[in-house]
């Protein structure tokens, strides 16, 4: 049992997390004067007004649609690309598997805004600007680094043994990649979901470098544009930051575990 | 020689496999041509759009393009020597970070490692805990941005409101456009978003204490405070750095918070880094000087990720 001076200190702390989550959450029941007079208290009717202004001014399902696939296709290609890459690592021969981790790993200590510039300059040329295309490549190839660091460090732990049986009962490297490796590396492939999932549905940086019309904006561009149009309706951007976190918050509590995981495998990068 | 050879690699591979006997001959790993379609896709996404644009700023920095204009002019270091001397804008954006960065740093890494220590043990109240302060984490930066805009609101905002309901009207601010404030109530923001991560690292670098040592401190009769300073604390030193250099970067990027909550406003008071190159390039079409500031960022992260596997190594931790 702990003392009553630390579980009040926890409480109020927890209360600090909370408190500013569930104000938002119920902002969004709630009038514009209603939240001014009363912004903490639970709303004084349920109405769901704010949700369906917001659907009907502003094209919401498209904005939700567009980060599903932003971020749905760059996971899938991350996963693919990178333990393939990792697989490789693992199987070349030493001092080339190495150089090659370097090549790739290196990339976790460049900031993203620091190649920016290049980037637009770039996805401009490619003419994929202004569509989801640019944005996924971007975004596969500033994840790749830390997909290919955590997925060789769990490869390398994998018995050699393993896969030099399957070899010897005559798999493909393809067969034993597919068959033999990533099921026994799912607990590192669902770390890097998860850490790939938060970063590419979060971002903020490469849908606003990008993309400008509003048929190929991503949520997080879309709730910066409703803060300039919407003002001081908070209830309205509220509605909106609920929308845009609602995966998130279905993913977190089901995959808590992973989560964790996920985020602190982030440790050497942000 | 030889098959001594393969017998101290077989050691270090898993023993148990029955296969390992009669491979152990084999083991010496050959090219297969399969292995370089395996790295092709991932090799050349990453290539074009990232190493590629990265390599590219460092040119870009040494030229005086303005991002339109078909031709430019290679100015050699003169962006760096223009910047480091005679911006003003830049040098406060440099101190805005380290003020920023400093506040986070201390807050989050003495806050998190003492909630880590409350909450170490796996009960179902200590992980309902860990759960809640960790969720800010997955939220979107632009989210957080909105919820804090709207608590640090001078006349509606709920901080003043709290402040005042309880006698303290004086202490009310107009939180995110008093200058000399700002950046800080931004840090809280970034503290707040963050401690809870932190706090999941120092737990798993709790957890992987021995017990042992604590029972043997215990029967010696130390106190709280020895057991903390010579068996935690020092053990504790490869969590530490992580939190240490993952705080400080992660906060070098406070990107999103900026620009959803203050735009670098008022006045440059909470310009930093990525702000400022990301307004010279994209607001001031200074694509040749705002790549000069970027490689001075990347210079700074680079040096405070060496530090930080430096550290690593040298207390000799594996992770």
């Amino acid at each position: 049992m702990k003392k009553i001076p630390q579980q009040l200190v926890l409480f109020i702390y927890a209360a600090i997390i909370i408190l500013p989550f569930s104000m938002v959450l119920f902002a969004t029941f709630k009038t514009t004067p209603e939240l001014y007079k009363n912004p903490l208290g639970m709303p004084e009717s349920w109405s769901f007004a704010n949700y369906q202004d917001l659907f009907l001014k502003e094209s919401m399902v498209t904005y939700f649609m567009n980060s599903v696939i932003v971020t749905g296709v760059s996971v899938v290609c991350i996963i693919f690309f990178a333990s393939l890459i990792a697989y490789a690592i693992i199987r070349m021969p030493k001092k080339a598997g190495l150089a090659l981790f370097g090549f790739f790993v290196v990339g976790m200590m460049v900031p993203t805004q620091v190649n920016m510039i290049p980037i637009y300059l770039l996805v401009n040329k490619l003419g994929m600007l202004d569509t989801l295309r640019g944005v996924i490549f971007v975004s596969i190839g500033f994840l790749i680094p830390i997909a290919v660091f955590i997925l060789t460090g769990f490869m390398k732990t994998l018995p050699d043994g393993l896969i030099e049986a399957a070899k010897i009962d005559g798999a493909s490297e393809w067969q034993t990649y597919l068959r033999v490796v990533m099921p026994l590396s799912l607990p590192s492939v669902a770390t890097v979901v998860i850490f790939a999932f938060v970063i590419v549905w979060n971002d903020l940086l490469y849908p606003l470098l990008l993309l400008k019309s509003s048929e190929v904006k991503t949520l997080p561009i879309a709730l910066l544009d409703f803060q300039g149009q919407y003002l001081t309706n908070y209830p309205m951007i509220f509605a909106g930051v609920i929308i845009a976190s609602i995966p998130m918050i279905v993913a977190y509590v089901f995959l808590q575990r992973y989560f964790v995981a996920g985020m602190t495998a982030g440790s050497v990068k942000g | 020689m030889q098959s001594n050879n393969n017998v101290e690699r077989v050691g270090g591979a898993s023993v148990a496999s029955p296969y390992v006997a009669s491979t152990a001959k084999k083991r010496k790993k050959k090219w297969n041509w399969a292995l370089f379609f395996f790295v092709l896709p991932g090799f050349i996404i990453y290539s074009v759009f990232f190493a590629g644009p990265t390599v590219a700023a460092l040119f870009l920095s040494l030229t005086d393009w303005n991002g339109i204009a078909p031709t430019f002019n290679y100015v050699g270091f003169s962006n760096y020597t223009n910047m480091l001397t005679d911006d003003p804008i830049f040098v406060q954006s440099l101190g805005n970070n380290l003020k920023f960065t400093l506040g986070v740093l201390i807050f989050q890494t003495v806050l998190s490692l003492f909630f880590a220590m409350l909450l170490v043990k796996n009960t179902k109240a200590n992980i309902f805990y860990r759960a809640v302060y960790f969720f800010p984490t997955i939220v979107a930066s632009v989210s957080v941005a909105f919820v804090w805009t709207f608590m640090y609101d001078p006349n509606i905002g709920v901080i003043n409101n709290i402040l005042s309901a309880v006698g303290l009207e004086n202490l009310a601010k107009s939180w995110l456009g008093d200058r000399n404030i700002a950046i800080y109530s931004l840090a809280f923001v970034q503290f707040w978003a963050h401690t809870g991560q932190m706090l999941i690292i120092f737990v798993a670098g709790l957890h992987a204490i021995p017990k042992e040592l604590y029972e043997a401190a215990e029967i010696e009769g130390a106190s709280k405070w020895q057991t903390f300073k010579s068996i935690t604390w020092p053990l504790l030193a490869p969590s530490a750095t992580i939190v240490v250099a993952y705080t400080t970067i992660q906060s070098f990027k406070a990107f999103d918070l900026v620009i959803a909550m203050t735009g670098g406003g008022p006045s440059y008071a909470t310009e930093i880094l990525s702000t400022f190159l990301y307004h010279e390039a994209f607001i001031n079409f200074r694509f040749g000087y705002a790549s000069a500031a970027a490689v001075i960022f990347m210079i700074i992260i680079a040096i405070v990720t060496v530090l930080q596997f430096r550290l690593l190594k040298s207390n000799d931790v594996k992770f």
